[in-house]
């Protein structure tokens, strides 16, 4: 099915879309951990509705609304996707789909990859039938990212690759994986990465799931032995994958600017979480007051960005800023609710613990937030060194 | 709502104010002024009114130039770099709110040419707090009778009328005074940011019918929007006085040396500056959001107002505390600059509302 390209139009189609095709279950307004339908070959639906609302979205191209409709999407352009999720959050309803490989490798491909491998990698992932992991992270590459070991060897017809990454998330549950490579270990280290897809099914890929503070294991160590890979799989130029990491990055930084709402900032209010606890500690009150300021301030923020990038004025390097501070008021906001339970939200057979833990890493992970204040310093503020 | 990107007049405008003022007002002026004991510069104030900057939120056929609140805020904004002393708050933005929304075409007219100066007298006690006023509004004939004394009443030294917070028989009043109405006293105050601010004592003050704005008992129908109007403008104000400093503090980094490197390389430095930075650019966003709900809907703007002043004057203090700090000892010199920024961000802050009056009103908003 086409959707109309006149805005007012396409309005009224989509919510007769959706009215007809999400289920009622799926209307349940929830985007928490858990509610998330993550795809792939090993996914199992956590309902018929799930996998119908999956279908549904998929075969018109709605679980990626912005890709070209070759490749899966619906091909819409940024209006009619505001359009869109304005309407689908009107019925409450869930994503159908997320997954990394919506969220960077699809990005990474539309801009870096050719038309054949944007063909073949594209569509299932747009479907949920492919899921994906990232291998960025190494044990000796966190915040120094472009310090990658792990090896991938011209073997004439094909790539070896031997090495280990760590932080790949859900690498367990992953189809396939794209991992930063070192394809030159001979030239500085941002110019001899390749940016390479890697089956999880090779032989010589394992992966080990590592428990974190939460008790959750989201994330996994994967080894890579020997494992052969066919040479139309590197993405971009040879020896040139810190550009196509880099953009990723930043998409991802921007990411945030353009559906981050909901994501970090606001959300239920904390009075009414505060009022909801047994305590009437002025100290606390005050302190979540201050955060309610900041988490307002912050949310105008990404609306700001949002229409700056409207306007065609790029949010750039700014996008560090957002990342900093929605990550460290994510994790404020969270120490709040933690103080506001009091007793009753040290059980974990609470949900509070485990989302209390959980967004300790945010400062952590896509760079840290001292990485973002040294991008911020040298690259908006030109302070040297 | 009009989009969070500054229009391409809102851009003209400001690069036009800061021609103008880089010339007419840069901080060597309120340091000259300061030095001679005076907080005021007739000529300056003559100069913005013919720019339209009087006239600004009046509507054209009392001779303003009627640009809104949003463009009220990019001129606060540009004073605020330069630490402009000037009755551009209290008198283009508060009463000229207030006069407009009370039909006073006569004296917005004024006000517009830049031939009257007001003061607005609220306070009576260290903390802004307008409705839980007591000075007393006695009836008298087909008038009142004020008496009582209010404290930091801004440009009360150079002002011609005063607008007075009175409470009478039927509640809070709002009263259009001259300042040198008999029972009057000005005792002026040497304030920290060498700006004009006096306590006035009213004893027995004659106050005639006419000289109440709107009806009495319904003082805050008319002041509450020129408050908003004055606390959004206040909060621009402070982005500017920030950006200043900032811009100040961010040069010294790069070219003060120490250990034979620019101090700027110090991770230590470059770190918290980042962060001030960020403050800046969400202070930001919260400040032209009230500006435009002002413009657009401004029967509910409080949230927005509120939001705007109490992060204005969060990230204004951190930034004249870290500005001091980073310049090391020249910082505390009165011959820098800095030291003027830090004290007009003291007043500034508690002028209108306090963090904690605004961060109060956002989180009764937000189900506290």
């Amino acid at each position: 099915m086409a959707f109309s390209t006149d805005p007012e139009t396409f309005r009224s189609e989509i919510r007769a879309w959706l009215e007809q095709n999400c289920p009622e279950e799926m209307r349940d307004r929830r985007n928490d951990e858990a509610s998330i339908c993550w795809g792939g070959k090993k996914w199992n639906f956590a309902s018929d509705a799930q996998k119908q609302w999956l279908d549904a979205a998929a075969s018109v191209g709605l679980t990626v609304p912005t890709w070209p409709v070759e490749y899966g999407g619906a091909g819409l352009n940024r209006e009619r996707q505001k359009i869109f999720l304005e309407e689908r959050a009107a019925i409450g309803a869930r994503s159908p789909l997320e997954s990394f490989g919506i969220w960077m490798l699809g990005p990474a491909l539309l801009q870096f990859g050719t038309h054949e491998q944007k063909l073949e990698f594209l569509p299932p992932i747009a479907r949920g039938e492919i899921r994906w992991a990232q291998g960025y992270s190494e044990p000796g590459a966190g915040s120094d990212l472009a310090n990658v070991q792990s090896k991938c060897e011209d073997k004439g017809d094909t790539w070896l690759v031997n090495g280990q990454k760590i932080w790949t998330s859900y690498a367990d549950q992953a189809d396939w994986i794209f991992a930063l490579l070192r394809t030159d270990k001979d030239a500085p280290k941002h110019k001899g990465i390749s940016f390479v897809l890697i089956n999880m099914e090779t032989p010589g890929v394992s992966t080990k799931p590592i428990r974190l503070i939460s008790g959750s294991s989201p994330f996994c160590e994967t080894f890579f032995d020997d494992v052969v890979v066919p040479k139309e799989q590197v993405v971009g130029t040879v020896n040139r994958g810190w550009d196509v990491a880099k953009y990723l990055l930043t998409h991802e930084r921007e990411m945030i600017s353009a559906s981050g709402s909901g994501m970090f900032g606001a959300g239920r209010a904390l009075g009414a979480i505060i009022a909801d606890g047994d305590s009437d500690d002025l100290i606390l009150r005050g302190q979540a007051m201050q955060a309610e300021v900041d988490a307002m301030a912050f949310e105008l923020t990404l609306e700001r960005y949002k229409d700056q990038a409207e306007s065609g004025q790029g949010v750039g390097d700014a996008s560090a800023m957002l990342k900093y501070a929605g990550t460290e008021l994510n994790k404020r906001r969270h120490e709040l609710v933690m103080a506001a339970g009091g007793s009753g939200a040290l059980d974990w057979a609470d949900d509070r613990p485990a989302a209390w833990l959980r967004t300790k890493a945010n400062s952590i992970e896509g760079g840290t937030s001292e990485v973002m204040l040294s991008i911020i310093s040298k690259r908006i503020l030109g302070l040297p060194g | 709502m009009a989009k969070l990107v500054k229009t391409e007049d809102e851009i003209m405008l400001a690069d036009a104010a800061r021609g103008f003022l880089n010339d007419a007002a840069p901080v060597a002026h309120l340091r000259k002024l300061r030095d001679a004991g005076q907080t005021h510069d007739p000529e300056l104030w003559k100069s913005m009114a013919e720019m339209g900057w009087a006239g600004v939120l009046i509507p054209e056929d009392a001779g303003g130039s009627d640009m809104g609140h949003a463009a009220a805020g990019v001129i606060a904004r540009e004073l605020g770099q330069t630490l402009v002393s000037s009755p551009f708050l209290g008198t283009a933005v508060i009463a000229a709110t207030a006069l407009r929304k009370a039909g006073r075409s006569d004296t917005l007219a004024k006000i517009a040419g830049g031939d009257v100066i007001y003061a607005i007298a609220l306070d009576e006690n260290t903390k802004f707090a307008p409705e839980a006023i007591e000075m007393q509004a006695k009836s008298s004939g087909n008038g009142f009778v004020l008496s009582g004394e209010k404290q930091f009443v801004v440009d009360a030294g150079i002002a011609d009328r005063v607008l007075v917070l009175a409470r009478a028989e039927a509640g809070l009043t709002l009263f259009d005074l001259p300042v040198d109405q008999a029972g009057l006293a000005v005792d002026a105050r040497d304030m920290i940011d060498s700006r004009n601010a006096a306590t006035l004592r009213f004893d027995g003050v004659e106050a005639p019918g006419d000289d109440v704005l709107g009806a009495p008992g319904e003082a805050m129908e008319i002041l509450r929007p020129a408050l908003e109007a004055g606390q959004a403008a206040l909060a621009s104000e402070l982005t500017g006085l920030t950006a200043g400093a900032f811009d100040m503090t961010v040069g010294y980094l790069k070219e003060r040396k120490q250990f034979g490197v620019p101090i700027g390389v110090f991770q230590a430095l470059q770190h918290r500056a980042a962060d001030l930075w960020c403050e800046t650019e969400i202070t930001a966003s919260a400040v032209l959001n009230a500006g435009r709900v002002l413009d657009e809907t401004p029967d509910e703007a409080t949230l927005a107002v509120s939001l705007a002043k109490a992060r204005a004057t969060d990230t204004a203090i951190k930034a004249v505390k870290e500005g001091v700090q980073m310049h090391g000892g020249i910082g505390m010199t009165d011959e820098f600059d800095m030291g003027f920024y830090m004290k007009r961000a003291r007043v500034a802050a508690e002028w209108l509302g306090d963090y904690g009056y605004h961060a109060d009103i956002v989180a009764r908003a937000r189900g506290f």
